[in-house]
C-alpha cells in the first residue's frame, strides 16, 4: 500500500515537473522567437472555430435542462416557478460554462492535438522538427497552447449566451414565466464580476488542457497502442484537472471577492 | 572532420554506447554496421546532438560539441547536418514542396520566393519531379524516402547521416538509393554516414565501414580489409550466420 502510494506520488511529481518544464521552455521560446503565426491561426480554427457547433449545441441543451430543473423545484416548493433567470444565468456564467465548454474541447481538441503530437513523436517527426532548425515547443507546443487559451473562453462565453437562450425557451414557453421576469432576473443579478469570475476559470482551464495535451504528446511512446494511451490519458488527466482546479480556483475567487 | 573518443550513453542502466571510437573523413561514405539494438541510430543521434552523450568526446571540425546544451548553439550545429530518418518523418500535415523547404526558413536566409525552385531542383537531384503538392500519405515507401532526402539537401548541409536508407525497399528502390548516395558524394563532396543492415548497399558505397557491437566499434576499415578481416564478430555478421560469437536470444 505503502509502496504503491508512494510510487503513485513520484510519478505524479515527475509528470508534473516535467510539465513545468515545458512551460518554462515555451515561455523562453515564445519571448525569444517570432511566432509561428499560420501555425496559430490553424489551431485556432481547429481548436475554437470547427469547435463552435457542439459547443451551441451543449450550452443550449445544458441551459434547457436547468431551467426544466430549477423551474419543477420552484414549483414544488414556492408553487411558482421563480428565479428562474438568475439559476440558469448564475450556474451557466459562474460554474458550468467554463467547465462543460473545457469538458468538450478537452474530448474534442485536446484528445486530436495529443493524437497528432504523441504519431509526431513515434513516427521521428518531431526530432526531423529539431534537424531542421525548429523544436517542437516552438513549432507545435506554443502555436497549441495559445490557440487554446484565446478559443476556450470565446466559446464560453458563446455557451453562457446559447444555455441563457435554451433556458429562456424552456422557462417561457414550457413553464410559463413571463419573457420580461425571465430577463429581469438576469439583468438586476447578474454582474460584470460573474463573467469574469467564469472567464477567468475558462483562460485557466483552457492553458490546463493546452499543458496536459501538449505533454501528453511529447511524451508519448511504443506506435499506435502508445498514441491511444497517451491520448486517453491526457483526456481524463484534463478532466479531473478541470474538477480540481476548479474548486480551488472557485475558493481563490471567491477569497478576492470575484 | 568528426572525431569520437570514448563515447558513452546509456538509457537506464543499459549500456548502449560503451566507449565507442570512431573517426569520419571529410567527403567520404562511412558505413555502420551492426545488430539491432547496438546502438547504430543512438550514435548518429549523439553525432547530430538530438540526444546528450553521457561521457567520452564528439569533435565537430575541431570543435567539441559532446554538451552543447544552448538551443541557438545547438541550431547553428545541426545547419551543418542533414538527417535522412528511417521511415522518412516526412510531416504529414504538409504538402511534398512544404516539406522539402521546410529547413529553409529555420536554417538558411533563403527569401519565400525561391523555396518553389529549391523544391523542384532538389526533388529533380533524388529523380522526382511534379509532385511537390502531394501528401506525404500519397507517396510509396522509396518516394517517401527520396523526398525526405530532397528535404535534407534543401539546406546543402556538410553532413548527411542516413538512418538505414535502404531498410524496407524492395532491391531496385534499394539500389537506387545507394547509387544515389554515391552521386551526392561525387557532385556536391558530402560527408555521409550510414547506418545499414544491406550488406550489398554498404559494400557499394562505403570507403569506410566500421561495426557496432556490445556498445563498442569492433573494427573500422576499408571496405577491402572488412572484406578479408578475421575478426570473427564482423566475419560472423558479413555472412549472416547464426553460428559464432554473436549470439542472439530468441524467445519463445
Amino acid at each position: 500500500m505503502f509502496k504503491k502510494t508512494g510510487k503513485f506520488l513520484i510519478f505524479f511529481f515527475t509528470q508534473f515537473g516535467q510539465a513545468t518544464e515545458m512551460i518554462k521552455e515555451a515561455f523562453f521560446w515564445f519571448i525569444k522567437t517570432p511566432l509561428e503565426v499560420n501555425q496559430t491561426l490553424q489551431q485556432i480554427v481547429k481548436i475554437g472555430v470547427e469547435s463552435v457547433p457542439v459547443i451551441l449545441m451543449t450550452g443550449l441543451f445544458v441551459g434547457m435542462v436547468l431551467a426544466l430543473q430549477a423551474g419543477n423545484t420552484m414549483q414544488n416548493i414556492l408553487s411558482e416557478p421563480l428565479y428562474i433567470g438568475l439559476l440558469v444565468s448564475f450556474s451557466l456564467v459562474r460554474e458550468l460554462g467554463p467547465v462543460l465548454t473545457a469538458f468538450v474541447i478537452s474530448g474534442r481538441a485536446g484528445a486530436a492535438v495529443t493524437a497528432e503530437i504523441g504519431t509526431m513523436k513515434v513516427t521521428e517527426q518531431i526530432d526531423a522538427l529539431s534537424t531542421l532548425g525548429t523544436n517542437a515547443i516552438r513549432y507545435l507546443v506554443i502555436p497549441r497552447l495559445i490557440a487554446f487559451t484565446i478559443s476556450i473562453p470565446i466559446l464560453t462565453i458563446f455557451a453562457d449566451i446559447m444555455g441563457i437562450f435554451g433556458g429562456f425557451i424552456v422557462s417561457v414557453e414550457g413553464l410559463g414565466v413571463p419573457s420580461s421576469t425571465y430577463t429581469n432576473d438576469i439583468t438586476t443579478y447578474l454582474g460584470v464580476d460573474d463573467l469574469i469570475h467564469g472567464l477567468i476559470k475558462a483562460t485557466v482551464f483552457a492553458f490546463t488542457i493546452g499543458v496536459i495535451c501538449c505533454y501528453k504528446g511529447l511524451n508519448t511512446r511504443g506506435g499506435a497502442e502508445g498514441v491511444g494511451k497517451a491520448t486517453t490519458g491526457a483526456v481524463v488527466v484534463s478532466m479531473v484537472m478541470i474538477l480540481v482546479i476548479d474548486y480551488f480556483l472557485t475558493a481563490i475567487l471567491h477569497a478576492f471577492g470575484v | 572532420m568528426i572525431k569520437i573518443e570514448n563515447l558513452q550513453k546509456h538509457f537506464g542502466p543499459k549500456h548502449i554506447l560503451n566507449g565507442v571510437n570512431l573517426e569520419i573523413k571529410d567527403g567520404e561514405v562511412t558505413t555502420i554496421i551492426g545488430g539491432s539494438g547496438t546502438g547504430k541510430s543512438t550514435l548518429i543521434k549523439c553525432i547530430i546532438r538530438l540526444l546528450e552523450p553521457d561521457g567520452g568526446k564528439i569533435l565537430f571540425e575541431g570543435k567539441d560539441i559532446t554538451h552543447l546544451n544552448n538551443e541557438f548553439e545547438l541550431a547553428k550545429l545541426r545547419k551543418n547536418f542533414g538527417y535522412l530518418f528511417q521511415e522518412g518523418a516526412l510531416f504529414d500535415s504538409l504538402t511534398v514542396g512544404e516539406n522539402v523547404t521546410f529547413g529553409l526558413k529555420y536554417l538558411t536566409d533563403t527569401p519565400k520566393s525561391e523555396y518553389a525552385k529549391i523544391a523542384k531542383e532538389k526533388l529533380a537531384l533524388v529523380g522526382l519531379k511534379d509532385i511537390e503538392n502531394l501528401r506525404p500519405s500519397e507517396l510509396s515507401g522509396g518516394m517517401k524516402k527520396r523526398v525526405s532526402l530532397a528535404r535534407v539537401l534543401a539546406t546543402n548541409p556538410k553532413v548527411i547521416l542516413y538512418d538505414e536508407p535502404t531498410s524496407g525497399l524492395d532491391p531496385i528502390m534499394s539500389e537506387i538509393i545507394s547509387q544515389l548516395i554515391l552521386d551526392l558524394k561525387k557532385k556536391l563532396g558530402v560527408t555521409s554516414i550510414v547506418i545499414t543492415h544491406d550488406m550489398k548497399s554498404a559494400f557499394e558505397i562505403s570507403d569506410t565501414l566500421a561495426m557496432l557491437y556490445e556498445g563498442k566499434v569492433q573494427l573500422a576499415a576499408s571496405k577491402e580489409e572488412f572484406k578479408r578481416t578475421q575478426n570473427p564478430y564482423v566475419k560472423q555478421f558479413i555472412e549472416g550466420s547464426a553460428n559464432g560469437p554473436i549470439q542472439m536470444k530468441i524467445s519463445n
